[in-house]
This record gives C-alpha cells, sequence and structure tokens, in this order.
C-alpha cells in the first residue's frame, strides 16, 4: 500500500504565534487516519497548511511521493487531493448543482462528470432532491452533505475532513461518520479532523492526538480508545 | 411631448454608457471586494486610443474600436498586477488610496502625453438617424448604437458568467475565495479575468461616450466614473441588473432634470436620488441584504 501523505517537522505560525510545533505524521494509503484533540490544537491550521490555505514556516508535506510544501493550492485538487473544510463553506448564493460541478471545476471529460455526478447523487439522495435550491437555504446537516459531494466530483484519491459533525444534530452525525466510512470503503483516503473524539476514533484506523500544536499520542484508534489518559481527556462517557 | 420623448431617449443612451462603465465597477467589486476609482480613467485611455488611431493616422473606425478594447484590456490587467495584487490580504482602505493614485497617474500620464488642451472628438459610429412621427422625433445613430451595445453587452454578460466555467469560477471567488481555490480554481488567474472584461467594457463606454460628446481631455472619464460608480451603488454593488438598472435610471434622472428644471442643478439631483435611495434602502436596488463581512 504505501504512503499517500507524509507531514514531516511541520511548522506554522501566526504572527509570533507557534502554532504548530514540529508536527510530523503520516497516512497510509486506503486508511482513516484521525487527528483528534481540543478547540485551538491546531488541527484545523494542520489541514489549511496540507492544501496551502496557509504556508508553513518549515517542514515538508509529501504526497504520493512528491513534495507538496509549495505548490499552490488550487494545483493540488487535480493531483488527487480534496478539501471539505471547517464551516463546510458552500457557496450559498449558488445552487446544490451549480455546487456540486465547481467541485468537478478541474476536470475535463463530460461524461465522467455526469458519471460522478449520479454517483454523488446516489450516495446523497437529498442533494439530488434539492439540486436547484440555492445551497444557503439547506439545513447544516444538508450543507455537511453537500460539501462532501462537492469534493467527491473532484474523483479524490485522498480527502481531508475538517470537523465534519460541527453542528449538526445527533441523527446527522451518525448519518455523517456512516458515510465518511462508505467514502473509505470506495477507495478514498480519509484524513479526519474533529473534536467529536468518540466517533472519530470509532471508524479511523489510526489517530494522532493534538494538544497545544504538538502530537502528544498517536497510535492504534481502537487502543487509544482504551487509553486513561484519552479517555480522561477526550472521551465523555 | 415629442420633446419628452426625445429627453427621454437620449437620457437611456447616456444612461446605457453608465450602465457599461458600472458593469465594469460592479464586476471588480463583486470578485475582488475592491473599488477601483481608476475605472472611469480606462474610459478616457480608451478615448484618446481610439482618436489616436482614427484622427492622428487616419485609420478605420473599427481599427480604433478594437485597438481601444486591446490597450484597455492589457492596461487593466496590468495594473491589477502591478498595483492591486501585491495588496491582496491588505486593508480595503489601502486598496482604495491605491486605486486613487492610479486613477491620477493616467490622469497626468495623459496630460504629459497629449497636453491640456481638449481635442475635438471626431465621431466613429456612422450610423444614419432615426426619424419618427414625420420628423418630431430623431434619434441620433450614436444614441441607436449606445443602447444596442448596452444590450448586446448585458445578454453576453449574463450568458457567458451562467455558462461558462470561468463565469462559474468568477461567482466562486465572489461568495469565498478560500474555498474557490479548493475547488481548484486559481483565484489571481479569476480576478485578472475580471479586470481584463471590466477594462475592455471601459473602453467601448470610452468610444461611445466621446462619439456622443465630442471632447478628449485628460479628465474626460473622471466624472462619468463617478456617476457610474454612483449607479453601480444605486442599483446594488455587485449586481449585474443592479448596475445595468442603476446606470439607465441615472441617465434618465440626469438628462431629464437637465431639461426641465437646471442644467447647473442636474448633477446634484442625480446624487441627491442617490441619498434619498441608499437611506431607504441601503443594499442599492438589487444589492443583496446579507451584510458583508469584512
Amino acid at each position: 500500500m504505501g504512503k499517500i501523505l507524509e507531514v514531516k517537522n511541520l511548522n506554522v505560525y501566526y504572527g509570533v504565534i507557534h502554532a504548530i510545533k514540529n508536527v510530523s505524521f503520516d497516512v497510509e494509503e486506503g486508511e482513516i487516519v484521525t487527528l483528534i484533540g481540543a478547540n485551538g490544537a491546531g488541527k484545523t491550521t494542520t489541514l489549511q497548511t496540507i492544501t496551502g490555505l496557509i504556508q508553513a514556516k518549515s517542514g515538508e508535506v509529501i504526497y504520493g511521493g512528491n513534495d507538496i510544501t509549495k505548490i499552490p493550492g488550487y494545483k493540488l485538487v487535480s493531483m488527487g487531493i480534496a478539501h471539505v473544510p471547517e464551516g463546510r463553506r458552500v457557496f450559498s448564493d449558488l445552487s446544490v448543482y451549480q455546487n456540486l460541478m465547481l467541485g468537478a471545476f478541474t476536470r475535463k471529460d463530460k461524461a465522467e462528470i455526469e458519471n460522478t455526478l449520479s454517483v454523488v447523487y446516489k450516495r446523497f439522495p437529498r442533494l439530488e432532491e434539492r439540486k436547484e435550491q440555492r445551497a444557503g437555504t439547506l439545513s447544516g446537516g444538508e450543507q455537511q452533505m453537500l460539501a462532501m459531494g462537492r469534493a467527491l466530483m473532484s474523483h479524490p484519491k485522498m480527502m481531508l475532513l475538517d470537523e465534519p459533525s460541527m453542528g449538526l444534530s445527533p441523527i446527522y452525525v451518525n448519518e455523517i461518520f456512516d458515510i465518511i466510512k462508505k467514502i473509505n470503503e470506495d477507495g478514498v483516503t480519509v484524513l479526519l479532523v474533529e473534536q467529536n473524539a468518540n466517533k472519530a476514533l470509532a471508524i479511523a484506523n489510526r489517530a494522532y492526538v493534538l494538544e497545544t500544536g504538538n502530537i502528544v499520542l498517536s497510535g492504534d484508534a481502537h487502543k487509544l480508545m482504551e487509553d486513561p489518559q484519552v479517555k480522561a481527556a477526550y472521551l465523555s462517557e | 411631448m415629442s420633446s419628452f420623448i426625445s429627453y427621454f431617449i437620449n437620457g437611456i443612451s447616456l444612461g446605457s454608457v453608465y450602465a457599461i462603465i458600472a458593469l465594469g465597477y460592479t464586476m471588480v467589486y463583486g470578485i475582488a471586494k475592491m473599488l477601483n476609482f481608476a475605472h472611469g480613467d480606462i474610459i478616457m485611455v480608451g478615448g484618446f486610443t481610439t482618436y489616436v488611431i482614427t484622427s492622428t493616422m487616419g485609420m478605420s473606425p473599427m481599427v480604433g474600436i478594437l485597438s481601444a478594447v486591446v490597450v484597455c484590456t492589457v492596461l487593466g490587467v496590468a495594473i491589477e498586477r502591478i498595483a492591486y495584487k501585491p495588496l491582496r490580504g491588505a486593508s480595503s482602505l489601502s486598496v482604495l488610496i491605491t486605486a486613487i493614485g492610479v486613477s491620477y497617474f493616467l490622469q497626468n500620464a495623459a496630460l504629459i502625453i497629449f497636453g491640456a488642451d481638449t481635442k475635438s472628438f471626431q465621431s466613429v459610429i456612422n450610423v444614419p438617424p432615426i426619424v419618427l412621427a414625420d420628423g418630431a422625433i430623431t434619434i441620433s445613430g450614436v444614441t441607436t448604437v449606445t443602447v444596442l451595445s448596452c444590450i448586446v453587452i448585458l445578454i453576453a454578460l449574463t450568458t457567458f458568467i451562467n455558462k461558462t466555467k470561468t463565469g462559474q469560477a468568477m461567482l466562486a471567488v465572489s461568495e469565498d475565495k478560500g474555498a474557490a481555490t479548493l475547488m481548484g480554481i486559481n483565484v489571481n488567474r479569476t480576478i485578472a479575468v475580471t479586470f481584463a472584461i471590466g477594462s475592455a467594457l471601459a473602453a467601448i463606454a470610452g468610444v461611445l461616450l466621446c462619439s456622443a460628446y465630442p471632447t478628449l481631455s485628460s479628465t474626460t472619464g473622471a466624472m462619468p466614473g463617478i456617476k457610474a460608480f454612483v449607479a453601480a451603488v444605486f442599483g446594488g454593488i455587485g449586481s449585474i441588473p443592479g448596475a445595468m438598472i442603476g446606470g439607465i435610471v441615472l441617465g434618465v434622472i440626469e438628462n431629464l432634470s437637465k431639461a426641465y428644471i437646471s442644467s447647473q442643478l442636474s448633477d446634484a439631483i442625480v446624487f441627491s436620488v442617490l441619498i434619498i435611495v441608499l437611506l431607504v434602502k441601503p443594499t442599492g436596488l438589487m444589492g443583496k441584504q446579507i451584510q458583508e463581512k469584512v
């Protein structure tokens, strides 16, 4: 299988604040890896640095054997990385269909795009029902589905998901995690950032625990669930 | 009655020019989130380019118009690249001051190259006038061409934005640059395309304006630029149909107040209408209700 993503000694600053401190981790092809940690631990910053929305001070991001640290963010989509950002960030003035088509922006073959669209509609039937609706009028859970569907439209090898369960009702939370598992079973490698450590560890193969910009723990997700430190800090009963 | 219709039609014609300029303002604002105060001076550059090609070099009007479009497009993209792009992420006040600086730069460059005296511009539009109601109403060729250009531009622009990938990318960038990047959209390139389109429209507006009011100086674009900005705000800045309606309403108000109230007061009346509209509807006629995040 081999490593699809390697982050080596990453350091990110916001002005003088050292937000990410020498962070290293890797993701194997086909895995679900989760980064868990409290609010402000640096989870979102890590993802944004990988996809070039934030520039790292030092360190390397290797994707599929290529150094992508200095590659502008918009070029990563056609390399197979899709990033579902925190807060979903769907284009709220545009229709569901327009949002999905923007997800396929880098692809040329119309027939293949149509093909992916039908796969996405099958995965998220609600998006098909509401394809003409303005994205801003969707519920939070539906917007999350749209953000994920939009990312799938680029036909990614790897998907980065930032807090997909944030602000959703418990029913939607379960549904979203089920879908993440299915997307992974279809062959997409997943790097998942979550505050909901219970759910994230339950579907992940491996996990890294971030604390104020440092990785403090890592290992098999199911073993970490039993770790007393993790239980005390992140898992509510 | 027939004189009212004439004033009204001339108002629509003037308003069409404002609308074409306002489209450039509103597109750049919608996508780059900046007020490009140098936009009016691009009109002047378009006018001078046509003047040099047709009057000085004696080439055909078509060559003059095409040259104006090419020169203004290149100039618009160059200004964005040199003056505005380095300020991406800077405060909007810094960008605004830079735009005012670019405006003065263009005006003074024209002053150095062409001198301070007003040139008389030979109309490049040779379309026969339309005579209606047994000669009571005459619609000049420039008026016909101006109004038709405005309609064609509106249809072309709307089609471009709704039907092409670049157009959809513009909508995405205008709403969320970060999310647009995550779709694989090159935000800088999209902004450059927007400036290119806006500047090409300013060139066309310059040719139409100078053909209708045949004088040309370094400040020719300043007042129409400000009026078109008013039109864009009036219609709801960022909205393409808003710029269109705003421009035409403004042109009609201006011409009718010149004819029936006072030609000195016409500008004051135009700006008063803007103030009243903004008091009643702060986002403009077709503006979005959503508060913009700063």
